[in-house]
C-alpha cells in the first residue's frame, strides 16, 4: 500500500502506540482487499457493545486509551449492550454493567462521543453525498451508502476505531466507483405498505444477492420511501446478504436512472408475493402464547416511537414489551410524553440500547424467553441463533398481542 | 502425496489443522454459541458441529459487525477456529481477524474451495504464501 510521509510516521509508531496499531490494522486489511492507499475519512462510528466485545475487547480499549489514544475526526458510538439505568430487571448482571462502565470510560478518555446510536443518519449528523466515512453497524453502512450516497465499508469496531485514530481508512470496496455499480436487478410487482413489509422486501432481495460484494438494484417501487421504511429495507437487506449498498431506480441519489449504476444491462430478476410470503412463513406463531414483544433494530425512530405510544394508548399488556431507542429520541420522548404513553401500558422503553446488542441469549434464559415478536424483520433473522423462536408481525400486531399474551 | 491451492494473500499465521467444511455462510453473532465452541443456529449447516481448532471452509461472511470483535473474544477464551478459509470473505471478518491474528485466506484460484477441501482433511493453510495444502491427498 502507498502511504504518505504522515501515515509512515503513524506505522513507525513516532505518533503514539494507539495511532501505530491503528495504522498497521489498515495496512493488513487493506493489502486483504487490494487497497492502493488510504482515504480520509470525515467520521467515524464504532460498534463495541460489551457481548461482541468481551473482557479481551474492552480491555483492547483501555490499553489503547491508557497508551494516550486520541481520536483525529469526530467518533460516534452505536447501541450499548447495558442501559445504566435499567438492567437488573432484564437479568443482567453487574459484571455485564461492569464491562459497559469500563467501555464508557475507555472510549470517553479517547475523545469518542457516546451517541450509542444505530440511527445516526436520523439523529446525529446524516454524511454528504460522496463523503467517505467509516461506519459500523450495517444498517447505518447500508442507509448511508444507499439512501445518502455516502461511501462506506462496513467497518467492525476495531477497523472502525482505526479509522477514528488515523482519520483515515484503506480505499477498497465502497470507496471505489466500480464497487458501487449494480450488479442484480430486482423488479418488485408487491406495493410494501407497514414498516415489516419494507424489512421482508429488503431480507429477499438480501437473501438473494447473498454477498457482501453484490449490488441490487431495485425496479417497480412506486412511491418514495420515507426515512423510517428505508432504514427498515437496507437494515433486513444488510442482515440477510450482507449487503452494503442497493439503489432505487428513480429514487436513491446515485441511481436517477437505470443505466445510471448499470442495471439496464443486467437481467431482469422478479421479486414476487410467492417469494415474500415464504419468507414471512418462516416467521409463524398465531395462537401461541408471546414471551416478550421487542421494538428494535434499528432502534426506533421518534416517528415509530410515536405510533407506537399512540397503539399502547389504554392497553394493558399481558406480555412485556420493550422498546429500544437512541439517547437522544429517549429524550425527545420523554418530553413530548411518548414514554410515559408506553411505559403505562406496562411497556419499557431502553435508552441507547438495541435488543440483539444487550446478551439477548443471557436475558432469555434469565427471564425464560422463547417466543419473542417483533416487527423488524432483522432481529427475528438474528435471534434464532440466540435461542429464541421468533415471530414477526406489524407493529400493530405486535400491540395487540402484547396485550392478548398471544401473537393474534 | 498432497495438494496444494492458491489463493488471495490472506491475514495471519501459517496454521494446520483439520477441515470442517460447509457451503453455507458465516456470522459469529448469528450462528455460533461462543461460550460451547459449537454452531447454534439451528438453520445453518453445521447445527451442533463443534468449531474448535478446526480450519473452518465456508463460502462466504454474512451480517453483522459483531464478529470484528467476536473472533479476537474467541481467542482470548481458547475456543476458536484456527482458521476460516471463504470463498469471498467480507470486510467485517478481515478486520475481525487482523485484530485477533487469526488466520484467513479467500478467492481460491481453482473455484468452489467449498468443494475444494472436505470435511475430516488435514490442511496447512500459509496466508502469507497465498496457500492451502491438503496433506491426505495427491
Amino acid at each position: 500500500m502507498r502511504l504518505t510521509d504522515e501515515e509512515k510516521a503513524m506505522l513507525a509508531g513516532e505518533m503514539g502506540e494507539a495511532k501505530r496499531w491503528a495504522i498497521d490494522h489498515q495496512v493488513k486489511v487493506g493489502e486483504m482487499f487490494d487497497a492502493a492507499d488510504l482515504v480520509p475519512v470525515s467520521q467515524s462510528h464504532m460498534m463495541v457493545d460489551p457481548e461482541s466485545a468481551g473482557e479481551a475487547g474492552v480491555a483492547f480499549l483501555e490499553g489503547l486509551a491508557e497508551s494516550g489514544g486520541r481520536v483525529s475526526i469526530p467518533m460516534i458510538t452505536d447501541p450499548r449492550g447495558v442501559d445504566l439505568n435499567h438492567y437488573s430487571p432484564l437479568g443482567q448482571t453487574e459484571e455485564m454493567a461492569n464491562l459497559e462502565r469500563r467501555t464508557y470510560a475507555a472510549c470517553e478518555s479517547m475523545g469518542i462521543l457516546m451517541t450509542n446510536t444505530c440511527i445516526n443518519y436520523q439523529t446525529v449528523m446524516p454524511p454528504m453525498f460522496g463523503d467517505h466515512v467509516a461506519y459500523g453497524d450495517t444498517g447505518v453502512v447500508i442507509y448511508s451508502n444507499s439512501a445518502c450516497g455516502a461511501r462506506s465499508n462496513f467497518e467492525g469496531g476495531p477497523s472502525a476505531l482505526a479509522a477514528g485514530l488515523t482519520g483515515r481508512t484503506p480505499r477498497y470496496g465502497l470507496h471505489l466507483d466500480k464497487h458501487r455499480q449494480a450488479t442484480r436487478r430486482f423488479k418488485i410487482n408487491e406495493q410494501p405498505s407497514e414498516l415489516t413489509d419494507w424489512g421482508v422486501l429488503g431480507a429477499v432481495i438480501g437473501k438473494m444477492s447473498g454477498s457482501y460484494w453484490e449490488v441490487p438494484v431495485i425496479e417497480g417501487l412506486e412511491v418514495v420511501p420515507t426515512s423510517d421504511q428505508m432504514k427498515h429495507l437496507g437494515a433486513a437487506m444488510a442482515s440477510y446478504g450482507s449487503t452494503p449498498l442497493f439503489h432505487i431506480s428513480g429514487i436513491t441519489p446515485e441511481s436517477r436512472t437505470l443505466s445510471d449504476v448499470g442495471g439496464d444491462k443486467l437481467p431482469v430478476e422478479e421479486v414476487t408475493k410467492a417469494d415474500l410470503d415464504a419468507l414471512r412463513s418462516t416467521f409463524g406463531g398465531k395462537g401461541e402464547k408471546v414471551d416478550v414483544v421487542v421494538f428494535a433494530a434499528p432502534q426506533l425512530s421518534i416517528v415509530e416511537m410515536q405510533q407506537v405510544a399512540e397503539l399502547c394508548k389504554g392497553k394493558t399488556f399481558k406480555a412485556p414489551v420493550l422498546v429500544c431507542t437512541s439517547a437522544q429520541v429517549y429524550s425527545d420522548a420523554t418530553r413530548a410524553g411518548i414514554v410515559a404513553h408506553i411505559e403505562d401500558a406496562g411497556g419499557k422503553v431502553l435508552e441507547g440500547t438495541c435488543f440483539y446488542q444487550q446478551y439477548a441469549r443471557e436475558i432469555g434464559e434469565a427471564n425464560g424467553w422463547v417466543r419473542l415478536l417483533s416487527n423488524s424483520a432483522k432481529i427475528v433473522n438474528i435471534l434464532g441463533g440466540y435461542g429464541y423462536q421468533p415471530a414477526l408481525a406489524s407493529m400493530e400486531d405486535c400491540i395487540a398481542s402484547a396485550e392478548a399474551g398471544e401473537i393474534v | 502425496m498432497s495438494i496444494t491451492l492458491k489463493c488471495h494473500k490472506g491475514i495471519g499465521d501459517k496454521v494446520q489443522g483439520i477441515a470442517l467444511v460447509s457451503d453455507d455462510n458465516f456470522s459469529a453473532r448469528y450462528d455460533l454459541d461462543r461460550i460451547k465452541g459449537i454452531f447454534s443456529r439451528p438453520a445453518h449447516k453445521l447445527h451442533g458441529e463443534s468449531y474448535e481448532k478446526k480450519i473452518l471452509v465456508m463460502n462466504t461472511a454474512k451480517g453483522g459487525v459483531a464478529s470484528a470483535w467476536m473472533l479476537n473474544e474467541m481467542k482470548s477464551r481458547d475456543i476458536y477456529p484456527q482458521a476460516i478459509l471463504f470463498n469471498a470473505a467480507n470486510t467485517i471478518l478481515a478486520q475481525g481477524a487482523a485484530l485477533a491474528n487469526l488466520t484467513m485466506c479467500d478467492r481460491f484460484e481453482d473455484g468452489d474451495v467449498t468443494q475444494l477441501i472436505k470435511t475430516g482433511d488435514e490442511v496447512i493453510v500459509d496466508p502469507q504464501a497465498g496457500t492451502v495444502t491438503i496433506l491426505n491427498r495427491k
